[in-house]
């Protein structure tokens, strides 16, 4: 079953055209990557699911429901969070308030309710905060609640971006390089880890990832963005022995 | 620590607050009474104005217009019809003001929610813009609040002002309602409303990416914070008893952003701290205004200078204020206080 659908979406700066005629179909509960040389145009991609971008052509679609053009809040309250690439931690605050933020979007209180804390307002935040330790004890975050979010270590800082973004309640997760900046058996962890999540929060998840060892790992599908087209997609072993994609991360023997 | 003895310690400060006004009230003169009633207004308009720049991280310069707004509404419904009378000359007031007096509680809150009333129209359009911008506009919204309140004679007096304003404001009203202010805003900030706001000053676009709609929440938080710079200037004409446009220039807003930064953007108890020591220093300091140096013309307007300097000091040495966005607690106090000196420690 469908989750998400990417129709024919195009996109111009200017005079440069960023994503041309991007078609995609992402399946519920699955893993997809995203991969691409630098500038291909996979941030991109992401910023037009979540709503920062509204595209100049085409047309998406999140369970049946037509999303195109939708600020980045009201995406996020439908059920698609995301990660950023260079991590965007509310810096000054707390590791569990960073979690806590991402509650926000479904609360029922009003202000005035969540102000003078009444009763319905005290059960919300009790259960926010329950779901919040929660999120961080599985991140393996817990012990680290009250320091500020900018004290931790790198690694650490995109587990709270993810857990950030799973306290939104998604059911379509981006992830934008999950693994960047880890080792070999940081990253083999992490794809291990982003399959458990899947399972445990019945996600889907979307990612974008440079290291081919995750990226072939778990990604049931993958598509490849190469100046802003679709070059190729299909399972990881198509992808390893596609011709155009080799050329793209390779570069063409010239005859000359 | 233990939660009973930060309560009984909380209660306890209560209590000498009201014994220290209480004798404050007996023994002190006028003169000194209304500082301290000042001090309380100038902490309440400072809190409110700490809600959006320090909290919420946008920077607006329109307190003063607020202000106005809330000292005008509160004056105009709880003045005696006689002094009503004698105060519009030029023109009458327009129905039906010229034939209701009210209360001052109701009048006062009235004052804060036409504020808001404001700061709701202002801000549909202004909040749209970020930095400089933003505090570019909110000040020209600010000016065009002092210059429509000058020229609707009929319902402001225009330039003439107003005297004869029921000066019911005194220490309890003014300390009481810092007291509300100080609480109300405490809760909202410690809620999951202020910690949404608190998330669009450190990343908006991460605060937008995680679910918040940022423009309701930037006006949430400014028309809260209009709200209570309302009732500070309600409070304020009670206890000058006379109001006029040009008290209400960008001058004002410059002293609540000076308190704001010296206390320390993001700290309500910052924002105490120095809404008093900047009202009682601006007091103290009237002597530099007057001839100093014998045979050297006064020069008025000098202590002024004092905390122009002041707070360039501040943005540029120690940026962070008295507390940061740090809060006073007991636990910090005693910690402090049972530290004990270093040639000691280790024995």
């Amino acid at each position: 079953m469908g989750i998400l659908e990417v129709n024919n979406i195009t996109i111009k700066f200017g005079g440069v055209t960023a994503l041309n005629s991007f078609q995609m179909d992402l399946t519920k509960g699955e893993i997809f990557a995203l991969i691409g040389p630098n500038g291909a145009g996979k941030t991109t991609v992401f910023n037009i699911i979540s709503g920062v971008y509204k595209p100049t052509k085409g047309k998406i679609l999140f369970n049946e429901r037509d999303i195109t053009g939708m600020k980045p809040d009201r995406v996020t309250s439908l059920g698609i969070a995301r990660t950023f690439q260079n991590i965007r931690l509310f810096k000054d605050l707390s590791v569990l308030d960073n979690v806590l933020i991402g509650n926000h979007v479904h609360i029922k209180s009003n202000f005035l309710e969540a102000t003078f804390r009444m009763l319905k307002y005290n059960k919300e935040e009790k259960a926010m905060r329950n779901k919040s330790i929660y999120l961080l004890e599985r991140m393996g975050l817990a012990q680290y609640k009250n320091e500020k979010a900018s004290s931790l270590p790198y690694g650490k800082q995109r587990k709270l971006e993810i857990a950030r973004a799973l306290a939104t309640d998604p059911e379509l997760l981006l992830l934008d390089e999950p693994a960047a900046g880890m080792n070999q058996k940081e990253s083999d962890d992490l794809a291990r880890f982003i399959k458990e999540l899947r399972d445990e929060f019945n996600l889907s998840i979307f990612m974008i990832e440079h290291h081919m060892q995750v990226v072939m790992g778990i990604s049931k599908h993958i598509f490849v963005l190469d100046y802003g087209i679709l070059i190729a997609q299909g399972g990881p072993r198509e992808i390893q022995n596609d011709q155009k994609v080799i050329e793209a991360y390779l570069g063409v023997e010239s005859d000359a | 620590m233990k939660k009973n003895r930060i309560v009984s310690l909380t209660i306890i400060s209560i209590l000498l607050v009201i014994v220290l006004l209480i004798l404050a009230n007996n023994i002190l003169n006028p003169f000194y009474l209304r500082t301290l009633a000042l001090c309380a207004v100038y902490t309440i308009v400072g809190l409110s104005l700490n809600l959006v720049i320090g909290f919420t991280g946008l920077f607006s310069l329109g307190q003063a217009g607020f202000m106005a707004i809330g000292a005008y509404t509160t004056s105009l419904l709880t003045m005696s019809l006689a002094a009503k009378q004698a105060n519009f000359f030029v023109a009458p007031l327009i129905s039906p003001l010229n034939k209701i007096v009210w209360p001052f509680f109701p009048a006062l809150i009235a004052g804060g929610l036409l504020a808001a009333f404001a700061a709701f129209l202002i801000g549909t359009p202004a909040l749209r813009l970020n930095g400089d911008y933003l505090a570019i506009s909110t000040l020209g919204f600010s000016e065009i609040i002092r210059i429509v309140l000058t020229n609707i004679q009929r319902l402001t007096n225009g330039a003439l002002g107003l005297i004869e304003i029921p000066t019911t404001a005194n220490v309890w009203w003014t300390f009481g309602a810092m007291g509300v202010t100080l609480v109300i805003l405490q809760l909202l900030i410690n809620s999951s409303y202020g910690r949404a706001l608190k998330a669009i000053r450190e990343d908006e676009k991460a605060a937008e990416a995680m679910g918040i709609n940022l423009y309701k929440h930037k006006i949430l938080s400014f028309c809260i914070s209009a709200f209570f710079a309302g009732i500070g200037g309600g409070l304020l004409a009670s206890l000058l008893g006379s109001i006029d446009p040009l008290q209400f220039r960008f001058l004002l807003t410059f002293n609540i952003l000076l308190i704001v930064v010296l206390g320390g953007m993001g700290s309500l108890t910052g924002t105490v701290l120095s809404a008093f020591a900047v009202t009682i220093g601006t007091e103290a300091l009237r002597f530099l205004d007057g001839p100093i140096i014998p045979n050297v013309p006064a020069l008025p307007g000098l202590r002024m200078v004092v905390f122009a300097a002041l707070l360039m000091i501040s943005i540029l040495l120690f940026r962070s204020g008295i507390m940061g966005t740090k809060e006073f607690n007991w636990d910090g106090l005693l910690g402090f206080l049972k530290r004990k000196p270093l040639s000691k420690r280790g024995e």
